[in-house]
């Protein structure tokens, strides 16, 4: 009987015994220990069944314990976005009126320009921003959702990096909106050459409004409900 | 209660005990990595020079023209609130919406928010409606985007050094300024404020009443006496009470112990 600690009441212990000398720590969710950890205040704080809507003891913003339909909200947004990003990238975003005639840009050919012109550190930063950011952002935000949907075990510490990096750059795609807005407002040299924007700047915007909304509803915390909760390196 | 010193990561979800940081520390996450909470100074006074310099650079950048252009004689120049207004004449009503909520609406809001709260703190007390303005500095906070504006005036410049003459003006430099202070605004993690708030009112922790903001909660539930901060203390796993003693400094799980403690 001492040999076996297996008891239904205590299923970490064994989980525990597993490691030899140097037991690995076992993790505790919020979720598992019928406790709920308030987004806003960091609270944490137990979870009331009796009612319908929680609020948080401390700064009273509704609680819950993953993001309310996490997933669907993030393909809802992330499809959207993926629509959009076909007109902000065929659609002029710039169009020049001037003495030699008139001329219609895309992002792509803005790049394409500046990267003619020799300006390379210029294209190259408007290609970062404009096209590498954002296509990544669609493709690693849709591949961590599909993932989480289809409860995958791989990799779920670099997947949490990959999504903490989409978090952080998605906000630098808005770099092209605001060359636009301050083109259009310095060049309106009368005759001699006049900038406005064009419908692809406004799909461009809606894509990159679209992409951090969708990021912000994704729930990191969906990845780890799949892992056990041993103190295993999950690398 | 003793939910009172736990912490959740916000990515992974897992319990932690929650120790006093060393200064200029922040606790991680174990299992995933993401960091939990940083290490937090009773004295605001640095913070709050800081977003008080931040809200007259940023008054000082709306106010001036950002850059002029010269070309055959002829001179444009704009304000950021200029370029907005020249969008939204062009029936790009959307972009110049969002442009306005990016650089000029959500900066301002969170600086005055920030002020709000932090004069009354330093001061010695709760302002009203803590909560709801903190909530507002966390909604507001991702959708502020003056670094990313500074880096938009930048390739702007470049790009127009071939077709005209560019004369920087003032509020290219307060962008730039701008720029820098919100950066040391950012790394304040506004959370920090609900810890230093309770300590602020010297009563433990707050609860949320509905119509009347905020009152302390039972004093007894919560030490004020920072605990030992030795490093390998700052964190172990919250496992659940099993009627087990608590972990030893190196985290180890009570629960791993515990067979061997059964008669």
């Amino acid at each position: 009987m001492t040999d076996t600690p297996e008891t239904p009441g205590a299923p970490e212990a064994v989980e525990g015994a597993n490691g030899a000398d140097t037991p690995e720590p076992v993790f505790t969710t919020a979720k598992e220990a019928g406790l709920i950890a308030c987004h806003a205040c960091n609270r944490v704080q137990k979870r009331v069944f009796t009612v319908e809507r929680q609020l948080c003891v401390r700064c009273g913003s509704p609680l819950h314990r993953r993001n309310p339909d996490a997933v669907a909200r993030t393909w809802a947004l992330l499809l959207s976005a993926a629509i959009l990003y076909i007109p902000a990238n065929l659609y002029p975003v710039l169009h020049t009126s001037s003495i030699v005639g008139s001329e219609d840009d895309t992002i792509m050919s803005g790049v394409a320009m500046f990267w003619n012109d020799g300006d390379y550190p210029l294209s190259a930063i408007i290609f970062i921003a404009s096209i590498l950011v954002p296509m990544l952002k669609l493709g690693t935000l849709a591949f961590l959702t599909w993932a989480t949907q289809s409860g995958s075990k791989w990799r779920p510490r670099q997947r949490t990096t990959l999504y903490r990096i989409v978090e952080k750059i998605g906000r630098w795609s808005m770099l092209d909106v605001f060359v636009v807005t301050l083109t259009v407002a310095l060049v309106r040299f009368g005759s001699l050459a006049v900038i406005t924007p064009g419908p692809g700047a406004l799909a461009f915007g809606c894509v990159v409004v679209l992409t951090m909304l969708a990021s912000m509803q994704f729930d990191p915390r969906l990845m780890w409900d799949h892992i056990e909760p041993s103190g295993k390196k999950h690398d | 209660m003793e939910e009172d010193d736990l912490i959740a990561c916000h990515e992974c979800d897992t319990l932690f005990h929650k120790r006093a940081l060393p200064s200029r520390s922040s606790a991680k996450c174990t299992r995933c990595g993401a960091t939990l909470y940083q290490s937090v100074s009773s004295n605001l006074d640095k913070l709050c020079s800081i977003t008080l310099a931040a809200l007259i650079t940023f008054l000082i950048a709306q106010a001036f023209p950002i850059v002029e252009l010269e070309t055959n004689g002829i001179t444009s120049q704009t304000t950021l609130i200029g370029a907005i207004v020249a969008l939204w004449g062009e029936n790009m009503e959307v972009i110049a919406t969002m442009v306005f909520c990016a650089t000029i609406l959500f900066p301002l809001i969170e600086l005055m928010a920030m002020l709000y709260l932090l004069v009354p703190l330093r001061a010695g007390f709760i302002p009203a409606g803590f909560s709801q303005v903190l909530r507002a500095i966390q909604f507001v906070r991702p959708w502020g985007m003056i670094e990313v504006f500074m880096l938009g005036i930048l390739v702007t410049l470049v790009k127009m050094v071939s077709i005209a003459r560019v004369i920087p003006e003032a509020a290219l430099f307060a962008f730039g300024a701008l720029t820098l202070l919100f950066a040391v605004i950012l790394t304040f993690d506004p959370r920090a404020l609900w810890d230093i708030a309770e300590r602020v009112g010297g009563h433990g922790p707050l609860r949320y009443t509905p119509f009347g903001g905020l009152r302390s909660g039972p004093v007894s539930a919560y030490s004020t006496e920072p605990q030992s901060a030795t490093p390998s203390d700052l964190l172990h796993p919250y496992a659940p009470p099993r009627g087990t003693q608590r972990g030893s400094p190196e985290g180890t799980p009570p629960d791993a112990a515990a067979p061997g403690n059964k008669p």
